[in-house]
């Protein structure tokens, strides 16, 4: 992966550019040493790694306006960062950045049940969201798998998901307002506790623009009272594309469950080693989760086993208690755990029509083959985002290459089945170069012109999302 | 200027030498009125895709929204951000279409709990006011690739560029529904269910307040489970009145058409639509009623609500006007209590939060206010920043959104 030449101007003032820090910050707050500025060398992509120039860790959105002046003024590239848990290198560092942290700005500003919001800090984790309002039986409902890590900060950069946005949406769908902070150090609100914009929807542009419009410090998320109950039901079948078509029938047939959730062989000998879940021998099988009532449960599940049944299904174990049900997400929620345990992987992230399923799981086992590299499949298939997972072996010269290779073209493959490149993780550094085969160059400078808007410097997390030859002549402009 | 394919858009966009007015159905003339020639997407019409098993559909710009509807219904699938038809409370004709129910974000009661229309929309076409043909996002549910275009076309009024072609999230109908109702309460009360109702885990997809101060919630989904909600949530909420309650499906969609339509401020000369944080609803209420106090039989306005207080609607006929011109100097007319009430109520928003838009009006009224919300500065400047980006020429409805 390509990254463009640090700024030897910005490199050379690395003292006068801390020093300008320090001086907006309390002490401690500036991380400048060699050794400890590692800490922040990489993202959860760790098959590449940069240390920053330096790292701050602010306090109010006030010091970070103040962080974000000096380095507006001085010319120096801003990379903000919540958790780094980022699966796209979308928080990588470039040798002449700061790393912006707002790990630190955690608090709960506002809880407000009658009106169903909370207003937090952004560096507040995910889980730590729900955790605020458990006690009032409320939930916040994106749920990626990282949420006991990452922060709010990522989750409104990358617009993340989770295994329940089959029914409650992804993070943008439950944003209702911003605070921010522009390149230039110019704090701002977008939105608030009312629905929609009055104007354009400034809002839903900032969501999953990874960091480059401006840098989120506070959001209000829409809270939601927890469902009666839920209960999961597992399904085995002998067939991949078995598997497919029966999530097609499901949706079509009318229920929403709040997930569907689908792992192949792989994933699934693999974790039943790793976390002993009792997972049926089986080439597929799906989890399918309802809520409501019990006798709400009983109903839907009635209609989904039914439709179960016309696949032939080796097995259908529907939970008939809370530790069964535990039982049963156990292995899907340990099933990258369990893959990392025996390889090295990378995990992709293209959306597909469901009805596409079928195809491209039959496709990506061909290209498996032909790059003789073992690929997991495991994902929320009731909206079509896959996770292809890529094993490889990172001491083995030119495997890593090697997997990218394939990892690129199984991202065409989800783009030429009607589909993209990233459905929750974010393009970051990732699928910075593939962007030109979802995208023409006339929708890419469209949204290249939006960054000029915010940002006409290009000093914010400047080197990710676009293609490097396009955004070439914006940065080069900027230094 | 009426044009039938995207290609044919892009040149009359490109080869347009002064401003243009974006019509789809033309049932709307509102906005800051907008000079211009009329470009027409009547002519973009089809439908292009549709999935149902995939829960999407694919159209043209131009296609009447009656279109898209039926060809759902015969599968048993809807929009379900059950978008509004103004033509009640307008009093216009013509054919709503798909692009301008895009082009102006709207949603009916069901968008407290699936989302707003730019929830649903999952890619666009469009062209933008260079000639530009660009593209964003695509047919599936999760996208993440790049900047988020769909969410900024969504509710941009045309401002940015013409939508040629639109992608929606559909879902399936539901089997069937029930309205519960409560009569005569205050707004105080009404808040207070609704927000009790909205809170409760039984899935109201709607919770509105009629300008005869009756509340309704209704309850969707299958018939057991529905039939079990309507009896929790019964229970839940008679400690604030006594419940009624409307298990006819026909009779129950009825009601939510009217709410969806506020077919109730028909008859009224200006009407203006805030959205709010719902426990401001009182506050607003009282303030907008009192605002008159110091004169005797000072007006009393139809407010209906909607999103469980978070949509307020407002409706004044010439009467009611031309007393809310008393509290300023001058000669009162409706056109002057016109403006009085526009500005009055945009500023309890910017006071509050929120934001209120004039969305029944003169053409005189329309450009003597801002039609929408003030923003600030900063939101006002980039907003700025992206139509020059967008329109470097400044003529796609120059002016409509103020
Ligand atoms: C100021 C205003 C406020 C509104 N408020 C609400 C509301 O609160 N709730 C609600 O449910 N609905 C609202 N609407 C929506 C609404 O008017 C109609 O439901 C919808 O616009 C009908 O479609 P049409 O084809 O008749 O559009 P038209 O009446 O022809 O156009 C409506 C608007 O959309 C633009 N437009 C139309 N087609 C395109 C296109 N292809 N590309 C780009 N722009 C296009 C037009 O220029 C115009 O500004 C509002 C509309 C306006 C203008
Ligand atoms: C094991 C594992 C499982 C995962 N599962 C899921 C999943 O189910 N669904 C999903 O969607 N993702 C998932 N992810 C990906 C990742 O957790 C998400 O992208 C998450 O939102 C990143 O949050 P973060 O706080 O760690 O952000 P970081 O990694 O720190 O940063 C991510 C991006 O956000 C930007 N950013 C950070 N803070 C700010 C700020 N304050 N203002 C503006 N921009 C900012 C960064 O510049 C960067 O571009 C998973 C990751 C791992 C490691």
């Amino acid at each position: 992966m390509q990254m463009p030449t640090p700024n030897q101007n910005v490199l050379s003032r690395k003292a006068q550019i801390v020093e300008r820090l320090q001086g907006v910050l309390r002490d401690g707050a500036v991380i400048h040493s060699e050794s400890e500025v590692r800490a922040y060398e990489c993202d959860a992509l760790t098959a590449y790694k940069c240390p920053p120039l330096c790292a701050v860790l602010p306090t109010s959105t006030e010091e970070v306006a103040a962080v974000l002046k000096v380095c507006h003024e001085m010319g120096v590239p801003v990379v903000p960062r919540g958790s780094g848990t980022s699966l796209a290198g979308g928080a990588l560092p470039t040798a002449d950045c700061v790393i912006l942290g707002v790990a630190r700005l955690n608090s709960v500003l506002e809880t407000n049940y009658d009106d169903r919001y909370i207003r937090v800090q952004s560096g507040r984790t995910n889980l730590s969201v729900t955790g605020a309002v458990e006690a009032m039986d409320f939930f916040y409902a994106p749920d990626p798998s990282s949420q006991l890590a990452c922060a709010i900060a990522g989750n409104v950069a990358m617009n993340s998901g989770g295994a329940h946005c089959l029914k409650y949406g992804v993070t943008t769908n439950n944003l209702m307002g911003v605070k921010m902070v522009l390149m230039d150090g110019t704090i701002t609100e977008i939105g608030g506790a009312h629905l929609d914009a009055a104007g354009l929807d400034l809002l839903g542009l900032i969501c999953g623009s990874e960091g480059q419009l401006g840098v989120v410090t506070e959001a209000t998320l829409r809270i939601l009272r927890k469902p009666e109950g839920a209960r999961p039901v597992l399904m085995a079948f002998n067939d991949n594309e078995v598997a497919g078509a029966c999530v097609a029938d499901i949706i079509k047939a009318g229920v929403l469950p709040v997930a569907i959730e689908f792992m192949d062989r792989l994933c699934i000998e693999t974790t039943e080693n790793y976390a002993k879940a009792g997972y049926p021998d089986c080439e597929a099988l799906l989890i399918v989760e309802v809520e409501g009532a019990p006798e709400e449960i009983d109903e839907q599940l009635a209609l989904i086993k039914d439709i179960a049944l016309k696949h032939d299904p080796v097995e259908l174990r529907e939970a008939q208690d809370e530790e069964e049900a535990a039982r049963i997400w156990l292995g899907r929620k340990s099933a990258f755990g369990a893959i990392g345990q025996i390889s090295d992987y990378m995990c992709l992230d293209g959306t597909i029509p469901v009805s596409s399923l079928p195809m491209v799981l039959r496709r990506i086992g061909e290209l498996s083959d032909e790059f003789g590299l073992k690929v997991g499949n495991v994902f929320h298939a009731g909206d079509g985002n896959m996770h292809p997972l890529i094993c490889y072996d990172a001491n083995k010269p030119g495997d890593l290459e090697l997997c990218e290779a394939m990892g690129a073209e199984i991202l065409k493959l989800c783009v030429d089945a009607g589909g993209c490149l990233t459905g929750e993780h974010g393009v970051g550094i990732e699928k910075r170069d593939l962007m030109t085969h979802q995208y023409a160059q006339q929708d890419l400078d469209i949204q290249m012109a939006v960054k000029d808007v915010f940002d006409p410097e290009w000093l914010l997390n400047p080197a990710k999302v676009f293609p490097l030859d396009s955004s070439a002549s914006r940065r080069i402009a900027a230094e | 200027m009426t044009v039938t394919t995207e290609q044919e858009l892009a040149e009359a966009v490109k080869g347009a030498t002064g401003p243009l007015h974006i019509c789809g159905g033309g049932t709307r003339d509102i906005g800051n009125p907008v000079v211009g020639d009329v470009l027409s997407t009547a002519g973009l019409n089809g439908i292009s895709l549709y999935e149902p098993g995939a829960l999407t559909i694919v159209a043209q710009a131009g296609t009447p929204v009656a279109d898209i509807e039926a060809a759902l219904e015969a599968e048993n699938q809807r929009l379900a951000f059950e978008p509004m038809d103004h033509r009640t409370l307008l009093g216009t004709t013509g054919k709503p279409t798909i692009g301008g129910i895009v082009a102006t974000n709207a949603s009916g009661p069901r968008r407290i709990s699936v989302g707003a229309c730019r929830d649903h929309l999952l890619g666009v076409r469009f062209v933008d006011g260079a000639g530009t043909t660009i593209k964003n996002g695509g047919r599936v549910m999760k996208n993440v690739t790049g900047y988020d275009l769909v969410k900024l076309m969504a509710g941009s009024y045309g401002t940015l560029g013409v939508l040629s072609e639109v992608s929606l999230k559909v879902l399936p109908r539901a089997e069937t529904q029930a309205t519960l109702c409560i009569f005569g309460l205050d707004e105080t009360t009404a808040a207070d269910a609704m927000s009790a109702a909205l809170g409760s885990p039984y899935e109201v997809s709607g919770a509105a307040w009629d300008v005869d101060r009756t509340m309704h919630l209704r309850l969707e989904g299958f018939e057991n489970s529905v039939n079990y909600r309507v009896g929790k949530l019964a229970d839940l909420i008679k400690s604030y009145g006594e419940v009624q309650i409307v298990d006819d499906p026909t009779a129950s969609e009825r009601i939510w058409v009217a709410i969806r339509n506020v077919d109730a401020l028909a008859g009224k000369d200006v009407v203006v639509r805030m959205s709010i944080q719902p426990s401001a609803l009182s506050e607003m209420h009282f303030a907008t009623r009192n605002m008159f106090v110091p004169y005797e039989n000072g007006p009393t306005f139809d407010i209906m609500t909607d999103w469980g207080g978070g949509l307020v609607w407002i409706g004044a006929d010439a009467n009611q006007l031309v007393d809310c011109a008393k509290v300023v100097d001058g000669e009162p007319s409706a056109e002057l209590g016109g403006q009085v009430l526009v500005e009055y109520l945009q500023s309890q928003c910017a006071f509050s939060g929120g934001h209120a838009t004039l969305i029944k009006g003169p053409g005189a009224l329309r450009n003597a206010v801002p039609v929408f919300q003030p923003e600030n500065p900063t939101v006002n400047m980039l907003s700025k920043g992206l139509r020059n980006k967008f329109d470097p020429r400044g003529i796609m409805n120059a002016g409509l959104m103020g």
